[in-house]
C-alpha cells in the first residue's frame, strides 16, 4: 500500500499555484515570516494567519472531536474561522499543514482538517501537507532539496532573534526597544529573503550585525529568575496556545529560556537514523538523513560560534550535546510526539542553570504521559534543586488554575534565586 | 482553638480567598486575636472589604503588613501592591512557622487538593490538576445527592460496615458509581464513607504521583477539619500511627495564617487607609472577562418565548373526575421517580415527580397506593410499564407488565407531541441522552460520558452552593446583562471557570447564564458533537426536567439558531412513553400488582458478593414480600442465581476464548531455581505474550506472567502512576509490576515497541505511545523495579535478523550467552506459536460469523477494541453483559480481512487501529452483524477511530455505539446503550 491514504483528496495543482493564497496557520510568528517569504520567491502567494482568541477556539469546538488534542483544534479552528470571517475567494486559496507522519496522532491533524472543511461545507479547497518523510504530495507545491538549506537559515534566523529576545527583554532599560529590535530585524530578513539571492556568507554576516544590535540594548543587571519551557511544539511555542505564557512569565519578573525550533528539526531527522541503528529499517534513507543532520549541525556550530564569540548572550546547547542528555532518563528510541527530545531539553535547561521549568502539553497528550510527566520523577531524583511544573492546556482549562501554578512555581524559585 | 503565638511583634494581616471561602486572621504583637472562616458566595471582593472594616478598630492606628493569597485572591492584588503569596507556597511558611516537624502536608479545600512533601532538600509541592474533582465542592454534591447534610454524613460515615469501591479519578466518575449503589440499597453509612474512601484514594493516587506519604502527616483545610469520617479514612489508608496523623485546630485557617507570616517578611507595610482604598478600588475595577451577549433583549421578548412554549402542553383531567380505563407508566430514573397515570384520550390524570431519595420502592409503592385510592371503582388500570434504571427491580417488586428501555420510552413520548420528530434530546439531573430519528426509529444514540454529566444537578448544587434555590438562580439568568463564557468542558472544568469569573469580579447573575449556556454547549459540542442545527434535525424536541429552566431552554435555541418543542411534561416524558407504550399493548388485564397485596408488601435487601467468577461483583438480594427475590449487581447471568437451573448453551464469546487462550499460557513452570522471567499482562502483552513466553521459555528460563486485571492488583501498584490522565489500560500495568515483583521474579520483561507487528494492512504499524514507551515512565517511577533486572529494549519484532542481534544483547547484558542459532531457534518457535494463536483466533471468528451468517436471527455484535481491552478489569464484564442481551460476540481482530482496499478518510497506521476499520467494513456487508466499539478514556489516538468508524458504519447505513470506559464499574449505563441498540435493530426489522 502507498503513503497516499486520502484518494479523492484536491490536489493542489501547478495551475493554483499560480493564483491561489495559500494560508498558513502561527505557531511561530518570527520563524513562519520569515520562511515565507523565502517560499514567495518560487511563487507561492502565502497568508499568514494572525487570528486568534475565543473565536477560534470555538471555530475548532464547533469542527474537531473534542477528544482530540488541542493544537489540532486551534490549528484547524484558526483555518476555518479565517475563512468564515476573512473576506477569501474560497475558490482561490488553499490551506497549508505539517505533517510529521510520526507515530502521534498529530499525523493525523491533516485527515481532521479535511473533515472540519467537509463539515463546514468547504471540502473544495486543497490541503497542502508540508512534510519530509514522503507522505502526501501535490504538483503545484514541492520542497526541494536545494531548498532545504536556506529553509534552516529562517529556522536559524528565528532561533536566534527569539533567543536575543528573550535575554533581551527582562532586563531592557528603555520599555520597547526589544521588540522593535525584533521587528526590525524581522523586516529586513524578510526583505533579503525575498530576494533569491541569499549567500551563507550573507548568513553569517547577519548573524553578526544582529547580534551586535542587540547587544547594544541598554539592560539592568539585576538577577532575575530563569524559567525555561519545553513541551508539545504548538503548545510550547504559540501564544494562541498556552495563554501567552511567555508574556505571563516576563511580566512576572522572570528571564525566559525556549529551546528553539532547531532543536526539533534535528530530532526528527535524528529519528530516521535511530531508526536504522536500532531497528535495521530505513537503511536507504539512512544516509541522505545523516548528511542532512551533520548539514544541520554545521550551521548550528556556526552560529553558536558567532555568538560565543561576541560574548554578550548564552548560546544554546549544540544539538548533539542535547541528544545525548536524555540518557539515564528514556531511551533514545522514544520517537513519538515530541519524544526523548523533550525529556533532553528539561536536563539541557538544568544544566544551563535553569532550573525552573514549565513544562507544557495539551491535556490528555498521548507521548507527555512517558517523556514529560513520566520523566519528572527521576529528573527531580537526580536534581533535587529543580522545580518543574507540567501546565495542561485546554479548551476548557482555565487561565487561573494555569497562573497559579506557575505562580508556585515561581515563588519557589524566587526563594532560591 | 488552642493559643498561636508567634515572635514577629507587628501588626500582619493574612488573607486567603479560595473558592468557596474566605479566610481571614489578625496578628497584634505577636498573638492571633482574630480569625474568620466564612463563605463569600462568589462575591470576592465585597466580602474581603467587609471583613476588614470589622477590623477597623483593631488595625487603624497600626502598620500593617498584609498579603493576600487563594486562588480567587488574584484578582484583589492584580492592580495594587498588596503582596500576593501562592497558596501552597503560604502553607509551606506555615509549617515552618507552626508545625517544623511535619514530613508532609494533605491540605483538601473547596475545589483544590495539595499535597505538600518536605525534606532536607526544600518541598516539592502538587496540586490538582485540570481533571480532578474529589475535594470540598465534591463532598458537597456527594451530600445532596445522599440527601442529607454534611455532619449527617459525616456521623453516618462513621458507622460503616463496609466499603464499596467507588471510582476515584474524578468526581463525576464517582458520582457514577455512587447512583446505582443508591438504588440498589446500599447502606446510607456505607456509601458516605465509600465516598470519603474515594477522595481518599484520589488524593493519594492522583496527587502523591509515585512518592510514599509517610511520617509526620499534618491535614489541613476545611473538608479535614470538619469531617472526621473523612479523617479516618486517610489515617487507616496510610496507615499512619495516631501520632503522626496531626490535625491542628487551626486547619481551616491554615493558609491565612501563612499569609500572615508571609507578610511578616515583607519589607513595605500599610495604614488602615491604604488597606480599604486599594479593596475599594478593586471592587470598582473593570471586569476582565468574556462575556456573550444576554439571553433575552428585554422582558418582551421574554414573554413571547413563554407563550410560544405554552402551547406544548398535553391535556389533563382531575382522577377524582374521571371514570374509565388508565394506563401507568413508571420512569425509576437514577435519582428521581416519575409516574403517570393516562386516561384513554391519552391525558394525564395523575402525576408524580420527586426525588428517589436513594429508595425507589418505597415511594412507587406509596403512590401506588395514592393512585388506587384514588381511583376507587370509577378507574381501571388496564396497562403499566417502566422504564428507567430501575426498570427490572419495579417490574420484579410490582408485577408491573412490561419494561422499556429509556430511549424507547422518550422517543414514544416525543412522538405525541411531533410525529414527524427527527431529533430528541433529554437532559436529566444526571444523565443526558439524544437521538437521530430516521424511518421512524432510532438511529443513533448518543449518552453522555461520565465524564460530561454537567447536567442538571450540577446546575442545582452550584445553585445551593452560592446560596440560592435553582429556580431563584436559573431566574437571574434570564435577564442578565453579560453572561459570562465558561467554557464548556466537564464540571470540574466549569468549576475552574466559575472561579476565574468571580476572580474577576463578575456578578452572579451572569455566572448563572453563563453555565446555562455551558451546560448546553457541553451537549452540543462535547454529547453529540454537533455542527449546526440542521445537522441535528428539523423537528426537535427537547425534554427532561433541566428543560424546564427557561435559561437553558433559551440558551439552547440560542445555540441552534432556531426554536424547538419543550411539552409542558419535560420532566415526565420517560414516564409518559412508559404509559404511552402500557396502553399500545392492549392488555386485557394487568398483572400490576393490586391494591390488597400493595398493603401488605414489604421489601428487604442484603448485599453481598458474588462468587460466580473473579469479577465478584456487589450483588444486591432484594427480597420482597419474604419471598420473591431479585438481584441486581450482577455482571453476568451466574450471580442471579435464580436463572442458572434454566440456562441456556451460552453464546459464542471470542472475548472469553481469548481470555481462556491466554489463562492456558499463565499455567506457571514450577521448577524452582531456574532463572525466571515475569510479562506484565497489559497493554501490548495481551497479544504478544505468547510471543514472548514462548521464547523464553525455548531459551530454558522459566517465564511468569501476571495474572488477569482486578481492583485490587491496580491498588497495588496506583502510588506509582505519575500521570493521572493516562488511560486505564495503562495505568493497571503499574499493579502488574507490582505483583510480579512479589512473585520474586529475577527479572521483568517489557519491550519498548515503536513499531507493532506489521499485519500489512495500513500504510505503517506503530503503537501509540503509550504501549510503546510505557516501560520508560515505569522505570523512572516504580522504585521497586531497582530489585529485579527490567528489560524493556527497543525491539524490531518484524525482522528475525533485527530481533536475534538484539535479544542475544539484551541477555548478554544480564550475563547469558546465547549463539545466533540458539536465539535464531527460539525466536522461529516463538514467531510460530505467535502466528498460530492469531491464526486460531481469527479461524474461530470466522467460524462463528460463517454460522451466524446462515442464521438470520442470530445476532452478532463485533466487541472492538484493542487486544487489552478482553481484560475483565478494563472491561468491566461487558462482552458477558452483550452475551446476556443475545449478542454473539466477536472481537475485532477475529474477523476476515476485507479483500478490497479499504477507504480510509484518515492516516491508517496504527497496527491495532487497521483492524478496527477492517471490522467496520466487515459490519456494513453483514445485515446481523453489529459494531460496538470500546474507547478508553484518554485515548487520544480513538478520538481519531471513532469519527472514522462511525463515518464508516453510516455510510453504509448501520447504527453505530461507542462505549467508554474507566476504572468505572456500573454497567446500568452500558446496559441502557446496549438495550438500545437491541431496540433500534427490532424496531429496524435488522
Amino acid at each position: 500500500m502507498g503513503k497516499e491514504f486520502q484518494e479523492n483528496r484536491i490536489i493542489f495543482t501547478k495551475e493554483m499555484k499560480k493564483e491561489y493564497t495559500i494560508l498558513v496557520p502561527t505557531m511561530l510568528p518570527i520563524h513562519f515570516e520569515i520562511m515565507l517569504s523565502y517560499l514567495q520567491t518560487f511563487g507561492y502567494k502565502f497568508d499568514l494567519l494572525t487570528n486568534s482568541g475565543q473565536a477560534v477556539i470555538d471555530a475548532g469546538l464547533r469542527c474537531v472531536h473534542n477528544d482530540t488534542c488541542y493544537p489540532a483544534l486551534l490549528v484547524i479552528g484558526q483555518m476555518i474561522n479565517a475563512i468564515e470571517t476573512k473576506n477569501y475567494d474560497t475558490h482561490k486559496i488553499a490551506l497549508l499543514i505539517t505533517q510529521t507522519g510520526g507515530g502521534c496522532r498529530a499525523s493525523n491533524y491533516i485527515a481532521l482538517l479535511r473533515k472540519a472543511l467537509k463539515k463546514a461545507g468547504y471540502e473544495y479547497i486543497p490541503v497542502i501537507s508540508l512534510n519530509f518523510s514522503g507522505l502526501e504530495s501535490n504538483p503545484g507545491f514541492k520542497i526541494t532539496l536545494p531548498m532545504i538549506p536556506k529553509m534552516l537559515y529562517t529556522v536559524l534566523y528565528g532561533d536566534l532573534l527569539m533567543m536575543l529576545r528573550n535575554q533581551c527583554l527582562p532586563y531592557e532599560k528603555n520599555k520597547g526597544e526589544t521588540s522593535s529590535l525584533i521587528d526590525k530585524w524581522t523586516k529586513i530578513l524578510v526583505q533579503q529573503m525575498s530576494s533569491s539571492s541569499h549567500s551563507y556568507k550573507k548568513v553569517l554576516k547577519n548573524y553578526r550585525l544582529i547580534i551586535d544590535d542587540f547587544a547594544h540594548i541598554e539592560r539592568e543587571k539585576v538577577k532575575k529568575v530563569k524559567v525555561g519551557i519545553v513541551g508539545e511544539i504548538f503548545v510550547k511555542f504559540s501564544p494562541l496556545g498556552n495563554n501567552n505564557l511567555e508574556d505571563f512569565l516576563v511580566s512576572e519578573g522572570a528571564e525566559i529560556k525556549v529551546p528553539g525550533l532547531l532543536g526539533f528539526v534535528c530530532y526528527c531527522v535524528y529519528n530516521s537514523i535511530i531508526d536504522y541503528k536500532l531497528y535495521g529499517i530505513n537503511k536507504k534513507t539512512y544516509l541522505a538523513y545523516k548528511m542532512i543532520y551533520n548539514l544541520i549541525l554545521s550551521k548550528e556550530k556556526d552560529m553558536i560560534d558567532i555568538i560565543k564569540e561576541e560574548g554578550t548572550f548564552s548560546p544554546p546547547l549544540p544539538f548533539d550535546t542535547i541528544a545525548s542528555l536524555n540518557e539515564g532518563f528514556v531511551g533514545s528510541g522514544a520517537k513519538m510526539g515530541e519524544g526523548w527530545l523533550l525529556t533532553a531539553e528539561m536536563i539541557e535547561l538544568i544544566k544551563e542553570d535553569v532550573p525552573n521549568i514549565v513544562c507544557t502539553q495539551p491535556f490528555g497528550c498521548l507521548p507527555n504521559h512517558i517523556v514529560g510527566k513520566g520523566m519528572m520523577n527521576p529528573i527531580k531524583k537526580k536534581y533535587p534543586n529543580v522545580n518543574i511544573v507540567a501546565i495542561d492546556y485546554d479548551s476548557g482549562a482555565s487561565k487561573i488554575n494555569q497562573e497559579n501554578r506557575i505562580k508556585l512555581m515561581l515563588a519557589n524559585a524566587k526563594e532560591k534565586l | 482553638m488552642e493559643k498561636i503565638q508567634i515572635k514577629n511583634q507587628s501588626t500582619l494581616l493574612g488573607i486567603d480567598v479560595g473558592s468557596t471561602t474566605i479566610k481571614v486572621v489578625l496578628f497584634k504583637k505577636g498573638n492571633l486575636v482574630y480569625s474568620t472562616y466564612e463563605r463569600h458566595y462568589s462575591m470576592v471582593r465585597r466580602k474581603a472589604l467587609e471583613i476588614v472594616k470589622r477590623l477597623k478598630d483593631e488595625m487603624e492606628d497600626e502598620d500593617i503588613y498584609i498579603a493576600i493569597s487563594g486562588s480567587a485572591g488574584l484578582g484583589l492584588v492584580k492592580e495594587n501592591n498588596i503582596p500576593f503569596v501562592q497558596e501552597v507556597y503560604a502553607t509551606s511558611e506555615l509549617v515552618k512557622e507552626l508545625a517544623p516537624q511535619t514530613n508532609v502536608v494533605i491540605e483538601l479545600g473547596g475545589e483544590d487538593a495539595k499535597v505538600i512533601f518536605f525534606d532536607k532538600s526544600g518541598c516539592d509541592e502538587r496540586m490538582n490538576g485540570t481533571c480532578a474533582g474529589g475535594t470540598g465542592a465534591f463532598i458537597d454534591q456527594m451530600a445532596t445527592l445522599l440527601n442529607v447534610s454534611l455532619e449527617e454524613m459525616d456521623q453516618l460515615s462513621l458507622k460503616s460496615t463496609r466499603i464499596y469501591p467507588i471510582a476515584s479519578r474524578c468526581g463525576v466518575f464517582a458520582k457514577t458509581d455512587i447512583q446505582p449503589l443508591l438504588n440498589q440499597g446500599a447502606k446510607k453509612e456505607d456509601v458516605a464513607a465509600s465516598i470519603f474512601q474515594a477522595v481518599c484514594n484520589q488524593t493519594i493516587a492522583g496527587l502523591a504521583q509515585g512518592k510514599r506519604i509517610k511520617g509526620n502527616v499534618l491535614f489541613l483545610g476545611g473538608p479535614l477539619t470538619y469531617n472526621l469520617g473523612l479523617r479516618k479514612r486517610f489515617v487507616e489508608t496510610l496507615h499512619l500511627k495516631e501520632e503522626c496523623a496531626l490535625f491542628p485546630s487551626y486547619g481551616t485557617i491554615s493558609v491565612a495564617l501563612g499569609t500572615a507570616f508571609y507578610a511578616s517578611k515583607q519589607n513595605k507595610s500599610f495604614t488602615y487607609n491604604e488597606i480599604i482604598n486599594l479593596l475599594e478600588k478593586a471592587i470598582n475595577a473593570p471586569l476582565d472577562i468574556s462575556t456573550t451577549s444576554p439571553l433575552f433583549k428585554d422582558k418582551e421578548e421574554y414573554k413571547e418565548f413563554v407563550k410560544r412554549h405554552e402551547k406544548d402542553t398535553v391535556p389533563s383531567e382531575n382522577i377524582k373526575n374521571y371514570q374509565g380505563d388508565a394506563y401507568l407508566g413508571i420512569d425509576c430514573g437514577s435519582t428521581t421517580t416519575k409516574l403517570i397515570l393516562i386516561g384513554e384520550n391519552n391525558q394525564i390524570i395523575y402525576t408524580y415527580y420527586s426525588s428517589n431519595k436513594g429508595n425507589p420502592i418505597s415511594i412507587v409503592k406509596e403512590v401506588l397506593e395514592d393512585i388506587y385510592n384514588n381511583c376507587a371503582d370509577r378507574i381501571t388500570i388496564k396497562g403499566s410499564a417502566v422504564t428507567g434504571y430501575g426498570e427490572e427491580l419495579i417490574v420484579n417488586a410490582f408485577h408491573v407488565d412490561k419494561g422499556i428501555v429509556e430511549t424507547m420510552a422518550h422517543f414514544k413520548a416525543a412522538k405525541h407531541f411531533n410525529p414527524n420528530v427527527d431529533f430528541i434530546m433529554d437532559i436529566g439531573g444526571q444523565d443526558m441522552k439524544c437521538f437521530k430519528v430516521k424511518n421512524n426509529s432510532i438511529d443513533s444514540i448518543l449518552l453522555n460520558e461520565a465524564c460530561s454529566s454537567g447536567c442538571g444537578s450540577f446546575l442545582e448544587t452550584f445553585a445551593k452552593s452560592l446560596g440560592y434555590s435553582i429556580q431563584d438562580f436559573a431566574s437571574l439568568a434570564l435577564f442578565a446583562k453579560k453572561p459570562v463564557n465558561l467554557g464548556s468542558r466537564c464540571t470540574v472544568f466549569m468549576n475552574s471557570s466559575v472561579k476565574q469569573a468571580q476572580k474577576d469580579g463578575a456578578d452572579i447573575a451572569d455566572i448563572s447564564a453563563g453555565l446555562s449556556m455551558s451546560v448546553i454547549k457541553n451537549a452540543l459540542y462535547k454529547v453529540i458533537r454537533a455542527h449546526d442545527a440542521s445537522e441535528l434535525g428539523k423537528e426537535i424536541v427537547v425534554q427532561g426536567g433541566t428543560f424546564l429552566n427557561d435559561a437553558i431552554l433559551r440558551a439552547f435555541e440560542r445555540e441552534l439558531g432556531c426554536n424547538v418543542i419543550r411539552p409542558n411534561i419535560a420532566g415526565l416524558m420517560g414516564a409518559f412513553g412508559a404509559a404511552l407504550y402500557a396502553k399500545s399493548l392492549g392488555l386485557e388485564k394487568s398483572s400490576l400488582i393490586n391494591l390488597d397485596d400493595l398493603i401488605k408488601f414489604t421489601h428487604k435487601s442484603t448485599m453481598t458478593t458474588c462468587q460466580g467468577c473473579t469479577n465478584h461483583c456487589h450483588l444486591t438480594i432484594n427480597t420482597f414480600n419474604g419471598k420473591d427475590r431479585f438481584i441486581s449487581g450482577n455482571q453476568c447471568e451466574k450471580g442471579s442465581g435464580i436463572y442458572s437451573s434454566n440456562q441456556k448453551k451460552p453464546l459464542p464469546n471470542l472475548y472469553e476464548y481469548k481470555r481462556s487462550k491466554l489463562a492456558e499460557l499463565m499455567q506457571e513452570d514450577k521448577e524452582e531455581g531456574k532463572f525466571t522471567i515475569g510479562i506484565p499482562l497489559a497493554l501490548g502483552m495481551y497479544e504478544l505474550a505468547p510471543f514472548f513466553v514462548t521464547l523464553f521459555s525455548e531459551l530454558g528460563f522459566r517465564v511468569i506472567l501476571s495474572p488477569f486485571s482486578s481492583k485490587p492488583l491496580y491498588q497495588k501498584g496506583q502510588y506509582s502512576i505519575p500521570s493521572d490522565t493516562v488511560c486505564y489500560p495503562a495505568k493497571l500495568m503499574h499493579g502488574h509490576i507490582s505483583t510480579l515483583i512479589e512473585k520474586k521474579v529475577d527479572a521483568i520483561f517489557y519491550p519498548c515497541l515503536t513499531y507493532n507487528v506489521d499485519e500489512k494492512m495500513a500504510i505503517n504499524h506503530y503503537n501509540c505511545p503509550v504501549v510503546a514507551y510505557y516501560s520508560e515512565l515505569l522505570k523512572g517511577n516504580m522504585e521497586e523495579l531497582e530489585k529485579v533486572k527490567f528489560l524493556y529494549p527497543y525491539l524490531n519484532i518484524n525482522s528475525q535478523k533485527e530481533l536475534t542481534k538484539e535479544m542475544i544483547k539484551v541477555f548478554k547484558d544480564i550475563g547469558f550467552s546465547f549463539s545466533k542459532k540458539e536465539m535464531g531457534s527460539a525466536i522461529a518457535h516463538a514467531n510460530a506459536k505467535y502466528v498460530s494463536w492469531m491464526n486460531d483466533i481469527r479461524n474461530k471468528g470466522e467460524q462463528i460469523l460463517e454460522e451466524a451468517s446462515r442464521d438470520s436471527t442470530k445476532r452478532v455484535m463485533i466487541l472492538s477494541g484493542r487486544p487489552y481491552h478482553i481484560d475483565p478489569e478494563i472491561n468491566h464484564g461487558i462482552d458477558k453483559l452483550a452475551n446476556s442481551l443475545g449478542f454473539i460476540v466477536v472481537s475485532e481482530d477475529a474477523v476476515p480481512l476485507q479483500k478490497e482496499k479499504l477507504k480510509i478518510n484518515v492516516l491508517n497506521q496504527w497496527t491495532y487501529h487497521s483492524r478496527l476499520y477492517n471490522a467496520a467494513y466487515y459490519a456494513t456487508k453483514h445485515k446481523n452483524v453489529d459494531l460496538v466499539q470500546l474507547v478508553s478514556f484518554g485515548c487520544g489516538i480513538d478520538a481519531i477511530t471513532t469519527d472514522e468508524i462511525k463515518d464508516i458504519l453510516e455510510s453504509k447505513n448501520k447504527l453505530y455505539t461507542q462505549i467508554k470506559i474507566d476504572e468505572i464499574t456500573n454497567l446500568g449505563a452500558v446496559k441502557i446503550r446496549l438495550r438500545s441498540l437491541l431496540g433500534a435493530l427490532e424496531e429496524r426489522g435488522e
